[in-house]
């Protein structure tokens, strides 16, 4: 089964969020926000069916509007009234995690004729889909509002992320394009050129910082290892070296998310809360782990040492 | 290091100068595309379809948006002030020790699987972060500054980073612990998926001393 449901699903809530950014005159830029969503929408509901060269003028477009034509906004808002809320107010958010866990577990064994009813191999998605929903539904009966009032303050919410919404995506696409222009490759052999990879210390320090500095620089350790394991940790750790492949595969994979913690590049992690936390300082979660990323890789530079060679 | 290896890291040049020169984020990613696309020789129109093609391809990184309306209507009724009462009626909440714990939660249920409990959207945003911002207030009887309540919010999300990162690794069935092994094989090492999850406890543990530490000390710091 085909993620169709789900994008349509996201389609028509961001086809909802464009229509009242359109009619919303009082806030700024709001040709700039309307078609923003607009086109966003567009990509969620047909994408499947438009030439991808097509699909391509729509990303540039709304990375267009997201770089020159998006404003800045507070992402949060004070209670309606100020006060605190009943606590059975938790129930729908704790609901989220639950429902996501339960049915992320039992999705595959839901079947009929040996299909899985819903889900396929994709049943975390489905699972926090089905959750958002119950969720809701939850929601509205314990305010005794109408779904169109939760939709509005929900859009409001994704209005303020405004166009950090759209960096994780982005940065995927430009993983995509680097790997093409075969980044990797090349920051592999320039570390390989700079430094003797005969020598064992400098070949583990290579590795682990290695995967750090190529993770830092794609946004993403998945995208770095298959390069720095294939071009220091094969020919150089295991084959001259004798490192045991194992440690070497994991504290190495490891080393790349402290590179994680500390690039703008891993957009979800690292852009997005500040957005969602409304931090004025674009690099605040940044700077808050750095302190934690610099002496966990030293941690994993002496852990390769001694893991690999016992 | 030849002048091929040097120009194809010009894409990589104008990511970090982009973010050094604080230049916006969209911008950045956009100006740097041009250059991978550039260095790797492609036509404009296969530029443009590898654009579309991997954007429609990860469009699933935004589900939690689907969250957002919950999360939403639950603050318009008080939520982030309940998260701040909760907090407030115990006399010794210090945004570090109520931290140490949420990292603890965040990286056991990662190691079992459960990456969904936490996040910075569904679980950060409306419960840790008011609940450390009303743990400040405990902490001592000035009023915290603007700058201390920011730095505080930060270090929320960062928790939430450090717990799910070096939990998930743990677990036997993830994508990363799959994508090892899977790139082991084609080298024709065999390893199975729970020795790549077991060497990845000591980091795990390192990740998780160094950064319950560094939040004691933060709570040790203030008065």
């Amino acid at each position: 089964m085909s993620l169709t449901p789900i994008y349509w699903l996201l389609g028509g809530y961001f086809a909802l969020i464009a229509v009242r950014a359109w009619r919303d005159r009082e806030r700024p830029a709001r040709i700039a926000r309307a078609g923003f969503f607009a086109m966003l929408s567009l990509l969620y509901l047909v994408g499947d069916w438009l030439p991808p060269a097509l699909a391509g003028v729509g990303v540039l477009a709304i990375a267009l509007i997201a770089g020159f034509g998006l404003p800045l906004m507070s992402a949060i808002a004070p209670a309606a009234n100020g006060a605190a809320g009943h606590p059975r107010l938790l129930l729908p958010v704790l609901a989220i995690p639950a429902i996501t866990i339960m049915l992320t577990l039992t999705l595959p064994y839901w079947r009929i004729d040996d299909k899985p009813v819903l889900g396929g191999h994709l049943p975390a998605l489905f699972g926090l889909t089905c959750a958002c929903l119950l969720a809701l539904a939850l929601a509205l009966r314990l305010t005794r509002e109408k779904a169109a009032l939760a939709l509005a303050r929900g859009g409001d919410l994704v209005e303020a992320i405004g166009w950090a919404i759209l960096l994780p995506l982005l940065l995927a696409v430009l993983g995509t394009l680097f790997s093409k222009a075969g980044v990797g490759d090349a920051l592999a052999r320039a570390i390989g050129a700079l430094v003797p990879l005969d020598v064992r210390w400098v070949a583990v320090v290579a590795y682990g910082l290695g995967m750090a500095l190529l993770t830092m620089a794609m946004g993403n350790a998945f995208a770095a290892f298959p390069v720095i394991a294939g071009g220091i940790g094969l020919p150089f750790l295991m084959q001259v070296h004798g490192a045991d492949p194992a440690p070497l595969a994991a504290v190495g994979m490891l080393s790349g998310y402290c590179g994680t913690l500390m690039t703008p590049m891993a957009a979800n992690f690292n852009l997005v809360p500040v957005a969602l936390l409304d931090l004025k300082d674009r690099n605040a979660v940044i700077r808050a782990q750095i302190p934690t990323a610099i002496p966990l890789l030293a941690a994993n530079l002496m852990l390769l040492g001694v893991l690999c060679f016992r | 290091m030849n002048l091929a290896t040097a120009w194809a890291l010009l894409p990589v040049l104008v990511v970090v100068l982009g973010f050094a020169l604080r230049q916006h984020p969209a911008r950045v990613v956009l100006a740097a595309a041009v250059a991978a696309g550039v260095v790797a020789g492609m036509h404009w129109r296969d530029w443009l379809e590898t654009l579309g093609q991997s954007f429609l391809n990860v469009r699933y990184l935004l589900v939690i948006v689907l969250a957002l309306p919950v999360i939403a209507q639950m603050e318009a009724h008080g939520l982030r002030e309940l998260a701040g009462r909760l907090i407030a009626g115990w006399r010794g909440a210090r945004p570090g020790r109520l931290l140490i714990g949420y990292l603890a939660v965040r990286q056991s249920a990662a190691a079992f699987g459960l990456t969904s409990l936490g996040g910075h959207a569904p679980m950060v945003r409306p419960l840790i972060a008011p609940m450390a911002e009303a743990a400040i207030e405990c902490e001592s009887s000035t009023p915290p500054s603007e700058a201390e309540r920011e730095r505080t919010r930060a270090l929320c999300a960062a928790t939430d980073n450090v717990g799910l990162f070096f939990g998930e690794d743990l677990f036997l069935a993830f994508g990363a612990v799959l994508l090892m092994q899977a790139f082991m094989a084609e080298q024709g090492i065999e390893l199975s998926p729970l020795a790549i999850a077991l060497w990845g406890i000591p980091t795990a543990l390192c990740a998780f001393v160094i950064h319950a530490a560094r939040l004691w000390w933060r709570d040790r710091r203030r008065p």
